[in-house]
């Protein structure tokens, strides 16, 4: 019987082990990708600026960015892996909603519809989108570093009462923009007869995408909101049950 | 007899909902919900989760008063599963829908395709086998809804016929769409692959019926016992030996050889779609098989033969 006790103790204390040092994996990962998320977008902030106080102009300005662009948004999948391993409590539904919709706008609206790319919505949802990113990713960052400036968690639960509209508009006159350029191109679409019988019609799908921001967007802000009177009011906010 | 008295409490708030007084000792859990509906009809008994703990299990209705572990004075924790539906109204609207759908398309009904098209019929006989194995398909789920299951549950909550039917009619017209549409192309290699497609989709729907009917020959009517399932006498049901949940497997067949049959990329999305949710579902009872009887035939998979 005494034996039988030391074994178990002793495999808990290895399960112990394990943990922590996936503990420890985990954060150490974590903040390497924050504070290159961060830097990522402070970079793409400065591009942006940088442009426009030489040229003078923001024609051009997407086309200079999109590289860097594409890397960091696209990088931010990672995202959704995280939470759905568990290294993030967060819902993977959110997160994936969130990460696509915005990968869905750089690699299928604005990079691939030549002709949207010098309007002015782009600069609009492009700063709503450095901003929020910049504040968010330091905000985890000086989380995990256990040194979070009042200034940080402020800006990263109040900036995006407006600049989450302001990115939503920004992204919604871009696809109307684009509009007549796909419907006369007939781009990323397949029309039937073809030997896998089935058709796509990318205008019908931009306004069905344009759509779902009605139902999506106040889901995605209210959430917004119920994590902000958590986290800045200390509110313990019952979510309905599933 | 010493009688029983039974406090419900909200799970929630905590709230005392009700207390009933001299309770039987042989009292079951569903007979105690009936009395419960009696002070708020609102919650009917299918709609009641009663539970020792707020956070815990919930209680079956088979359960006896007096084998729970409570003293004479039993607390009870109600939580509302909400509005429920029984699951046969559930699946027979679920199955209706498709079959009436999918000959809607069939029969070119008008506003669907161009005007000079309407009440016409494919000239491809491909097309016209598709509606009869599709027609058949959800003929074949309608009856044993009716006459072959035995569930053991009543009910669902009612926000999932909302749920399933979207999914059921929306695949079912997606595919209908296309299959029937004037401009439809048979498959590449013709006669030969509907053919082959033909037989595998008959042999697994003959699998698939005959699972069902082993599953509800282990259960007597009436009752909810859980058995391990065993290969009869019907070499449908020997795949039993190899796989917890053949009547899955074998619905993975049916579709599977729907989409060889008509080549049609919405079919093969529906089989993927329909591949996932059923692997979820098979691993799942796969693990409660393994939980509840401890030793478990182990040559089983959850659904395909030593891979899932």
């Amino acid at each position: 019987m005494a034996s039988g006790e030391e074994e178990s103790s002793v495999e808990e204390k290895e399960n112990n082990n394990k943990r922590r040092t996936k503990s420890a994996i985990a954060t150490a990962w974590l903040t390497f990708y924050n504070i290159a998320m961060t830097a990522g977008w402070l970079v793409l902030a400065v591009a942006m600026a940088r442009f426009y106080l030489q040229r003078g102009t923001h024609k051009g300005l997407y086309k200079s960015i999109s590289r860097t662009l594409k890397f960091f948004q696209t990088f931010a999948l990672l995202e959704v892996g995280h939470c759905a391993i568990g290294m993030i409590r967060t819902s993977v539904i959110v997160t994936g909603v969130q990460v696509c919709s915005r990968i869905f706008m750089v690699w299928f609206v604005t990079s691939s519809i030549k002709q949207v790319q010098n309007e002015e919505s782009v600069v609009l949802f492009l700063g709503a989108w450095t901003l929020t990113e910049i504040f968010r990713y330091s905000y985890y960052t000086f989380n995990l570093l256990h040194h979070l400036p009042y200034f940080i968690k402020w800006a990263r639960y109040n900036l995006f009462i407006v600049l989450y509209p302001l990115g939503v508009i920004g992204e919604l006159m871009t696809i109307y923009a684009a509009l007549p350029y796909v419907r006369k191109s007939a781009m990323f679409s397949m029309r039937l007869p073809n030997k896998y019988n089935v058709s796509f019609d990318y205008y019908i799908f931009l306004i069905l995408v344009m759509l779902s921001y009605i139902p999506l967007f106040p889901q995605l802000f209210l959430h917004m909101l119920r994590q902000r009177r958590r986290v800045l009011h200390g509110e313990v906010i019952v979510e309905k049950d599933d | 007899m010493k009688h029983y008295e039974v406090e419900i409490l909200d799970a929630k708030t905590k709230d005392k909902l009700c207390f009933l007084d001299k309770v039987e000792p042989n009292a079951t859990i569903g007979e105690i919900k009936s009395m419960f509906t009696k002070s708020h009809p609102q919650f009917y008994p299918t709609r009641q989760s009663i539970r020792l703990d707020p956070k815990g299990k919930s209680l079956k209705d088979e359960d006896i008063l007096q084998h729970l572990p409570v003293g004479t004075t039993a607390t009870f924790y109600f939580r509302d599963l909400g509005a429920q539906i029984s699951w046969v109204t559930v699946f027979l609207t679920e199955y209706a829908g498709p079959l009436i759908i999918y000959l809607l398309f069939y029969f070119r009904v008008p506003f669907i395709y161009a005007p000079k098209y309407d009440f016409t019929t494919s000239k491809h006989w491909v097309v016209h086998l598709a509606c009869m194995c599709h027609s058949f398909h959800y003929v074949k789920r309608l009856l044993e809804t009716l006459f072959v299951h035995r569930f053991s549950h009543g009910t669902m909550p009612l926000r999932n016929i909302f749920k399933n039917c979207t999914y059921y009619w929306g695949f079912a017209a997606w595919m209908a769409y296309y299959i029937n549409h004037p401009l439809y192309t048979p498959p590449i290699y013709g006669e030969q692959q509907v053919k082959l497609a033909l037989i595998m989709f008959l042999f697994c729907q003959i699998g698939n019926f005959s699972i069902h009917i082993a599953l509800r020959n282990l259960r007597p009517p009436g009752s909810k016992t859980r058995k391990i399932p065993y290969p009869t006498k019907n070499p449908f049901t020997w795949i039993f030996l190899l796989v917890s949940c053949p009547n899955y497997t074998y619905e993975l067949g049916s579709w599977l050889g729907f989409t060889l049959m008509t080549q049609c990329l919405p079919v093969a999305f529906f089989f993927i779609v329909g591949f996932i949710q059923m692997t979820v579902w098979a691993k799942g009872k796969h693990r409660s098989y393994q939980k509840e009887f401890p030793h478990y035939p182990t040559l089983r998979s959850p659904i395909l033969p030593f891979v899932l």
